[in-house]
């Protein structure tokens, strides 16, 4: 080749602008989304909201909700929705409290076969979803009421009569694995933060903030992960390849049928992640827990950048998707605007994300199809 | 019959049947390393179920199938690609969300490291489908632009590259150009040349008489699961090819009252 083209080629390349190149990331409207609800807040919020003790206060739903919603965004992105998560929270938490309480299993067995047993109704699902070719929509909604139901009953069952099964935290109290899966982390850390001046303290020395909730570094690692998956490895590339064509994608030799199963069994095991960090917190069960949350995973994905119709979408996203969620109804509180305005704002935020993302995917489209 | 020894792929008298239909009644067909052939035939001339015959998709209910001289036998596509013998079909196996380069790898990503640590070489990746692209001669803004910013004769070019990129040494291009406007239709045929200059069979599908003759070596016409005869470049004017896949009479009818149009 000669140069000449060499030079033309690179002068194209220029051509293309940083904020273009910025337009096309489909996690654009999530940051941009937390940009404008931080400078919303800090100017009708009370000034607590962002120091170290507020952070924490509102990473904490933040991370529940993330570890949902990027389970969610994989899934949406390989072209199936899971509208039974919420439902497998619940599930997922009376099997992992039935194996604690109940049964009395250390948590090196009990956390292990609550993902276990939350990835085989995954397959289910996707089983269902695979071999009958019906929407997952549909396949998947239907698992909310049957796990949400199963999960009523269970916990009946269980309890003898109560909907809540309590005295988690007495079985595992002992437990060496706890400390991962409940409390905070960095606790040693802060202190010595908290004798050197660089955080605040309550006026008998102990620090503020002791530590970071293990919640908000699980959550961290997952966005981590999730992204490395689906940027830097082929199993990344076979997932946006499923959602974007599965015919397309099966004739060029990606396992279609195999990457959409391992995605609803992940997403089913990320809700029983959640379950588990959430049942260990407050100590018991609930069979509401994790209500409505499918709805809010959903849409903290597609606030992520995420397309209803697959193929397209990221887990950073659904990151900052999910820490929009913690800071509006967290945020709220240090305002003396109504919490209820929380829904209100959900739906809008869902309403100019889809429109937005829309858009987005039109650029990048070219608008020639 | 004989065994055939030549190099590339030749075809000997195969049929097909599905229950009573009889698709294909005994059609021979070769095509040889660097030569362009061009399969014409209307509608309904058994064209589709040929090819997916030639790559693997159906097994001919009779006939002999040889390549490079040995013959074979192919129960599945991925069997034909191992082969050498690769097939862009019409909807061409692309994804428009997803970038050029992603699109180029797909379900074949090259990769580094080992273990868990094994990931996609994105640097790699990038670095040949630019390249690739500009032998072609398309210029893409960067390796991360999208398949759905490229017009429709550069799809079709980035699924022939592909395949010739990842070992195909015949090439079956199911009606490549039955949907594109003037210019595009003659990138793709710029594109098919090029392609048979490195030495790439081509069997060149379509029922277009003059893009067959821009770019053909050899021309066989299909009609009713027949083949009408052979004919090689130079020796059969435009008139002749199309008056053969309309199976003579109608057409030269209706191309009086058209004015030679057609």
């Amino acid at each position: 080749m000669s140069t000449g083209e060499t030079a033309a080629r690179d002068e194209r390349i220029k051509e293309e602008s940083f904020i273009a190149r910025l337009m096309r990331r489909p996690e654009l409207g999530a940051i941009a989304g937390v940009v404008l609800v931080t400078v919303f807040f800090l100017f009708t919020a009370d000034s607590t909201m962002f120091t170290l003790a507020g952070f924490m206060n509102f990473m904490t739903p933040a991370a529940q909700l993330g570890i949902l919603a990027i389970g969610a965004a994989l899934l949406m992105i390989g072209g199936e929705f899971d509208l039974s998560v919420g439902s497998m929270v619940a599930f997922a938490g009376l099997f992992f409290g039935a194996c604690v309480v109940t049964f009395g299993t250390p948590l090196v067995v009990a956390i292990p076969a609550t993902l276990v047993f939350a990835a085989i109704v995954g397959s289910i699902n996707g089983q269902i979803v695979l071999r009958t070719g019906l929407p997952s929509f549909i396949v998947t909604l239907a698992f909310l009421f049957i796990l949400r139901g199963l999960s009523l009953v269970g916990l009946k069952w269980a309890t003898g009569g109560s909907t809540q099964l309590r005295g988690v935290r007495d079985a595992v109290e002992s437990d060496p694995l706890t400390q991962f899966f409940s409390g905070d982390a960095f606790e040693g850390l802060f202190r010595v933060f908290a004798n050197w001046g660089l955080i605040d303290t309550f006026q008998n020395g102990v620090p503020k903030v002791q530590g970071i909730p293990v919640e908000i570094l699980w959550f961290i690692a997952l966005a981590i992960v999730a992204t490395y998956v689906l940027l830097r490895t082929p199993v990344g590339n076979w997932i946006f390849a499923s959602g974007g064509d599965a015919n397309a994608a099966s004739n060029s030799g990606v396992p279609v049928r195999r990457v959409k199963l391992s995605l609803f069994m992940l997403t089913a095991m990320c809700a029983a992640f959640v379950a588990i960090l959430t049942v260990l917190d407050s100590g018991s069960t609930d069979a509401r827990r994790g209500f409505q949350k499918e709805f809010e995973a959903i849409i903290a994905a597609v606030i992520g950048g995420c397309l209803l119709t697959g193929g397209y979408g990221s887990a950073i996203g659904a990151f900052f998707g999910a820490i929009i969620f913690g800071m509006v109804l967290i945020g709220l509180t240090y305002t003396d605007i109504d919490q209820d305005w929380y829904l209100v704002f959900l739906g809008g935020m869902l309403l100019v994300a889809v429109l937005f993302n829309n858009m987005i995917r039109r650029r990048v489209t070219g608008e020639r199809d | 019959m004989e065994d055939v020894k030549t190099d590339g792929v030749a075809m000997r008298d195969i049929e097909k049947h599905f229950g009573n239909v009889i698709a294909l009644a005994g059609v021979s067909f070769d095509v040889r390393p660097g030569e362009c052939h061009c399969l014409l035939g209307d509608n309904g001339a058994g064209k589709s179920t040929f090819i997916k015959t030639m790559s693997g998709v159906y097994k001919p209910s009779s006939g002999r199938m040889f390549v490079d001289g040995k013959e074979v036998i192919f129960n599945s596509p991925r069997e034909a690609m191992a082969a050498g013998i690769a097939t862009v079909y019409q909807d061409l196996a692309m994804i428009p969300l997803m970038s050029v380069t992603r699109n180029f790898f797909m379900g074949r990503e090259p990769t580094k490291g080992w273990g868990p640590f094994k990931r996609f070489d994105a640097a790699k990746a990038a670095v040949v489908t630019i390249e690739e692209m500009r032998k072609m001669g398309i210029n893409l803004r960067g390796p991360d632009q999208a398949v759905g910013t490229l017009s429709g004769g550069e799809r079709q070019t980035v699924a022939i590259s592909r395949a010739v990129y990842f070992g195909a040494k015949i090439l079956i291009l199911d009606e490549p150009t039955s949907a594109l406007g003037v210019r595009q239709t003659s990138n793709v045929l710029a594109t098919i040349d090029r392609v048979r200059k490195h030495g790439v069979g081509v069997v060149f599908i379509t029922h277009n008489v003059r893009h067959a003759l821009a770019v053909g070596d050899r021309f066989t016409v299909l009609n009713r699961g027949k083949t009408l005869g052979t004919a090689e470049r130079g020796k059969i004017s435009p008139e002749e090819l199309q008056d053969m896949m309309a199976g003579g009479q109608e057409l030269a009818e209706l191309e009086g009252s058209l004015g030679g149009t057609v």
